[in-house]
């Protein structure tokens, strides 16, 4: 039933986009087990120096890419992306494969049951190509603290690929997946998709069920698509979005129309494009800065009108976000305590369930969960409360209300996605606040709840690498920043010559030797 | 228990004093909380059912189980159960309440916080009035127990202790845990401190576990098998030096779990605190375990600085607002209050008290209703319910209405004997036979052959036979000694195997003898 | 805003149950000291009148209707258990505690 594509015509299957793999498969120029072997065969290439896989699924992404070509063979009516392979961020529970979150916890943990989210791409009958790689329990901004070692970016395999999606980010970059399934708490899918010239949606909250997506901070976390394309975000949110009764902070509403403006008209002649004057200057780098305004320029091309708002308390929405997200971290990772699933670590003699959780969790947490649990539940004791997680969340209210006053005067907001390009692996990994501060930019989208993007804006000048562009609408009208995104990128594209992911140089096979931190030999081998 | 060895504190747990002389000295103070398990179909988080009983862990899944990335989403029957439950405890019902995270480690809870309500009770500010016996013995007094709040949240699973010398927690090698019951909806009732009832406080709070109980029953939001464990109680103690102004220390003791042990368990505790601060020592606040079998409480664990449970809103559930219109709604559906329906049924049955403390004690006020309705009279109903079946049923450790005997049966039974069919001996065994599953009396009746004989002709014969065999009777009776008739009574119906009416049989042999009864 | 001593830090560590190894708590004192300083600066901002925000959206009364659905076989659910007994979950001794 397999039929030979013309060589000609695809060189490689995997440099398509989404919507280019969809409209071939539906016009038969290649089939789904062509399109997922290509990219299995370019995970196996890859993958060991990349370390943007946990796990490949070769057998079960392969089945399903068959069964779609006899359903097309058969005449079904197929989904749009039927065929289409995808890699989903290990932090979303997968039934019979395992997921990890990227902690040493849950390195055997397989789940009875598929995340919502899981289902819907079964439905969609899109090939689950394998699980990627993420900082553990996605707490992070550059996936180096992921138990199973670094990812490495596409671009510079010496850098980061930004976090905690940095797996589904590289995936994507690397066109080893042309779709990955991310979350968002802090900026995990936009900053990835930054740093790695990609294109990340942060849905409305309660926009995408979380029902089986492994809990970082509940009121936060968000899950969106990875793609390399306006376009093909869009079709991928599409799939994922819509009301879910398993969540109850799921929108009992429609999907926003995301695919109909991320396809509709270019002309932006009337909109109003804010940008943030608390997010940027000082601490952003100088390319990013350069792309930045460059993009603001083609705005105005576009019709756009740019106006500058000022949202004063997102200078604290930093401090907000790191009391909330470890506060509610602490009590959604209490769970993880050795008795019904996940490590148990005995110490000797004749140890009480107390002292068997106390070592299972120093033994299964990486330093990075430690700190955040901690802080969290300092953050929620007795006494503290008040000051800490009470006060946080009305610094929330107050960002919030920043936000509806921007979105009084402009119809999106606009800023750089994240202060620099990639770091370099190991840079800040012992300075956790240096850390933290990489996400200045797209941590007052999650504290209020609105949906946010990051598109490539280009590279910078000084290291060659991308720059993103982050764009903001009001909650539940997520088909706005689609409809400027695309807007941007068509004229950016045209702009430039092409995609920026066209620009990605040759991956290399093999990972440089000696980078810090990397465990991914002994974890590979214990993994695959 | 262990506390042979020495130390003034181990000791104190035997050292009390007499009751009644403890309350010249001190005031109790009380604060009841009682766990009420609803009995809807599904847990209160997920679509689990919930079944006593099943098989060990067949009733869970991701929810209930804490699995990662699971997430809960409330029962609206439970919602409204509470809200029922709360309009029926006088409360106000909350314009919008949250739950919150209750956060702590512990092995039979999946997520390891609890989700409860914490500062945001669905119901609040409410009371019940509860019924004692007047101190003179005659009648009732009132007390009224202020409550301070009803809030909803979810059981834990069960532990087993394997090994260890007792089969308790202390000692044991390790435990074994069923997740069936982790997530099953419970309503927590709080009492505000009850003071006043002084020397009345344990019996206030027996009256209080079952009046609450009976108001479970009467809405029909949960079984409230408190030996099941469908219905638990956690009872605080503390004494003041009367006319103190100030509460003293108190003691939560867990788990009392029959109505019986509420009141011992607070008697028990009035009386230790009394003796500790007789002996000038200072009461530990802490948990305290009850035993039902010595009847006395012993050490839990201290209240420490590891009780933080660092609440906060459960960011996976959003607030329940109930509309003033579902409240009305709901409130048009609550019962008539079980103690005043009380006194008006024992005035149309015409029970005395005495009689409707044992019909009530036996749990049998809505079976009589209806076997009255069915056609029985209200005195053989209870004759029947309070007495025979009561008996059996305590014998067989269920509840009267699980025999499987009916109302129906017990108006038929009633009709049978009233008609002259049976008597009381004959419808003792028709019982047994409904018991045994035999039928409806009529049919037991039937194939037991059981029906008083009405032709006088078998009964005068037996009469006879039993006249002959007795002179030395017969000579006393002739002589003026009537009450010893009943010898021959009891011979008469010996020969008819019972199936005579024994008045009959009483006339026939005075009519023989030619003596007047 | 006091500062976060490396006492504070073991005793959130045992209200979180993490066994932190010495070495550990003297890392993680010195970062979360830091790191609560840091935090702190919510308070810099006047907000005794702002209402707290747990939830990005306003939503009310999410419920579902009281009807079972499946559960999982106790294969299943104890399928991850590191020590399951006879279709229960097997954990070490419990403190006396609760």
């Amino acid at each position: 039933m397999t039929t030979t594509t013309d060589s000609t015509a695809y060189p490689d299957l995997t440099r398509l986009t989404a919507v280019q793999m969809a409209d071939a498969l539906a016009a038969g120029e290649f089939t789904s087990v062509e399109l997922t072997q290509a990219h299995l065969d370019r995970i196996e290439r890859l993958n060991p120096a990349l370390n943007a896989f946990l796990l490949v699924d070769a057998e079960g992404a392969l089945a399903t890419a068959a069964n779609v070509d006899e359903a097309r063979a058969a005449g079904e009516e197929l989904p749009r992306l039927a065929g289409v392979p995808i890699a989903v961020k290990d932090i979303a529970c997968t039934r019979g494969l395992t997921t990890t979150a990227g902690s040493r916890m849950l390195e055997h943990f397989v789940p009875p049951y598929d995340a919502t989210i899981v289902t819907k791409l079964r439905e969609a009958r899109m090939p689950i190509l394998g699980k990627t790689n993420m900082d553990e329990f996605a707490m992070g901004s550059s996936t180096e603290h992921s138990a199973y070692g670094p990812t490495r970016n596409p671009w510079d395999l010496e850098r980061i690929p930004g976090g905690s999606g940095g797996g589904s980010s590289a995936a994507v970059a690397g066109f080893l997946a042309p779709l990955a399934i991310g979350s968002d708490t802090g900026g995990s899918i936009r900053q990835p998709a930054a740093v790695t010239g990609t294109v990340g949606a942060k849905p409305t909250y309660g926009g995408v069920s979380r029902y089986g997506i492994i809990a970082l901070a509940s009121s936060l976390d968000q899950i969106g698509p990875c793609a390399r394309t306006v376009a093909d975000a869009a079709l991928l949110h599409e799939v994922l979005g819509g009301h879910d009764p398993m969540d109850s902070t799921s929108i009992d509403a429609p999907v926003p129309p995301v695919v109909a403006a991320a396809t509709g008209t270019r002309d932006l002649t009337g909109l109003r494009v804010g940008v943030v004057r608390e997010i940027g200057g000082e601490g952003f780098q100088e390319g990013v800065q350069a792309r930045f305004e460059e993009s603001l320029d083609h705005l105005r091309a576009l019709g756009a009108e740019i106006v500058e708002v000022s949202c004063p308390h997102f200078t604290y929405a930093m401090a907000a976000y790191y009391l909330i997200l470890p506060s509610e971290a602490s009590s959604n990772l209490a769970r993880y305590d050795a008795m019904r699933y996940g490590l148990r670590v005995e110490p000797d003699g004749s140890p009480s369930a107390e002292q068997v959780m106390a070592s299972s969790r120093d033994a299964g947490f990486g330093d990075e969960v430690k700190r955040r649990i901690i802080l969290g539940t300092y953050a929620l004791s007795s006494g503290y409360y008040d000051a800490y997680y009470g006060q946080a969340q009305k610094v929330r209210t107050l960002i919030a209300r920043d936000f509806a006053a921007a979105f009084e005067q402009a119809d999106v907001l606009v800023s750089p996605t994240a202060p620099t390009t990639a770091f370099r692996i190991g840079d800040k990994l012992d300075d956790p606040m240096s850390m933290y501060l990489n996400d200045i930019a797209t941590i007052p989208a999650n504290l209020a709840g609105v949906p946010g993007m990051s598109i490539p804006s280009g590279l910078a000048e000084e290291d060659g690498l991308p720059v993103g562009i982050q764009i903001l609408a009001p909650a539940m009208e997520d088909q706005r920043m689609y409809a400027v995104g695309a807007a941007l990128e068509a004229r950016l594209t045209e702009a430039q010559g092409g995609f920026v992911i066209e620009r990605l140089p040759e991956v290399p096979e093999r990972a440089p030797a000696a980078a810090p931190h990397t465990r991914s030999d002994e974890t590979e081998e214990a993994r695959a | 228990m262990t506390a042979t060895t020495g130390g003034s504190a181990a000791a104190t747990e035997f050292l009390t004093v007499p009751f009644d002389e403890v309350l010249t000295r001190y005031e109790p103070v009380m604060g009841l909380e009682v766990h009420v398990e609803l009995s809807t179909a599904t847990k209160m988080f997920c679509g689990c059912a919930q079944s006593f009983g099943a098989e060990p862990n067949t009733r869970t899944c991701p929810v209930c189980l804490g699995l990662p990335g699971a997430l809960p989403v409330v029962n609206a029957t439970a919602v409204e159960s509470a809200i029922r439950i709360g309009l029926a405890l006088n409360c106000q019902i909350a314009q919008w309440c949250r739950f919150a995270r209750k956060n702590y480690f512990y092995p039979d809870m999946p997520k390891n916080f609890q989700t409860s309500q914490y500062d945001e009770p669905i119901a609040f500010n409410g009371y019940m009035d509860v019924e004692i016996p007047a101190e003179d013995g005659e009648g009732v007094e009132t007390f009224r127990i202020e409550i301070e709040r009803a809030h909803m949240e979810e059981d834990t699973g069960k532990s087993t202790h394997v090994g260890g010398a007792t089969g308790r927690i202390h000692g044991a090698d390790y435990s074994v845990v069923d997740y069936n019951r982790a997530g099953i909806p419970l309503i927590e009732i709080v009492t505000k401190p009850i003071t006043g009832a002084g020397s009345r406080a344990p019996e206030v709070a027996k009256a209080y576990v079952s009046a609450l109980r009976d108001l479970m029953k009467a809405l029909d939001v949960s079984d409230v098998r408190m030996e099941q464990g469908s219905m638990r109680c956690d009872a605080n103690v503390s004494l003041m030096p009367i006319g103190a102004e100030v509460f003293g220390t108190r003691t939560e003791t867990k788990n009392v779990n029959s109505l019986r042990s509420v009141e011992r368990a607070v008697r028990y505790e009035i009386t230790r605190h009394a003796a500790i601060l007789d002996a000038g020592d200072k009461i530990v606040q802490e948990t305290r375990h009850w035993h039902e079998d010595t009847g006395i409480t012993t050490s839990g664990r201290p209240k420490s600085d590891a009780d933080d449970y660092r609440y906060f809103p459960e960011p996976d559930l959003v607030p329940v607002a109930p509309s003033r219109e579902d409240v009305e709604r709901l409130r048009a559906t609550l019962p008539e209050n079980p103690a005043v329906r009380r006194r008006r049924l024992q005035g149309d049955w015409g029970f005395t008290d005495l009689e409707m403390r044992d019909v009530v004690n036996a749990g049998a006020v809505d079976v009589i209703e209806e076997t009255v309705a069915a056609g029985a009279s209200p005195a053989a109903a209870r004759k029947w319910w309070s007495g025979d079946l009561a008996r059996r049923a305590n014998a067989q450790g269920v509840a009267v209405t699980e025999l499987g005997v009916t109302p129906a049966h017990i108006a038929e039974l009633d009709a049978l004997v009233s008609g002259g069919r049976l008597n009381d001996s004959m419808a003792r065994q028709v019982v047994e036979g409904v018991v045994a599953g035999e039928g409806t009396p009529t049919e037991v009746a039937d194939a037991r052959g059981l029906e008083l004989v009405q032709d006088d002709g078998a009964l005068q014969a037996a009469v006879d036979k039993v006249i002959e065999g007795n002179a030395g009777v017969v000579e006393k009776i002739r002589g003026g000694k009537v009450q010893a008739v009943g010898a021959l009574i009891g011979q008469v119906m010996k020969e008819m195997r019972g199936q005579a009416d024994a008045a009959r049989a009483r006339e026939l042999i005075l009519s023989t003898l030619g003596v007047e009864g | 805003m006091s500062n976060l001593s490396r006492d504070d830090v073991a005793h959130v560590a045992m209200l979180a149950r993490i066994e932190l190894e010495e070495h550990e708590l003297d890392t993680l004192a010195g970062q979360l000291d830091q790191i609560v300083d840091w935090v702190g600066q919510v308070n810099e901002v006047a907000a005794a009148d702002v209402p707290p925000m747990s939830h990005p959206l306003p939503l009310v009364n999410v419920t579902r209707p009281d009807e079972v659905r499946p559960s999982l076989s106790a294969e299943q659910a104890l399928a991850n258990a590191p020590d399951p007994e006879d279709g229960r979950f097997g954990v070490p001794r419990i403190l006396d505690e609760e």
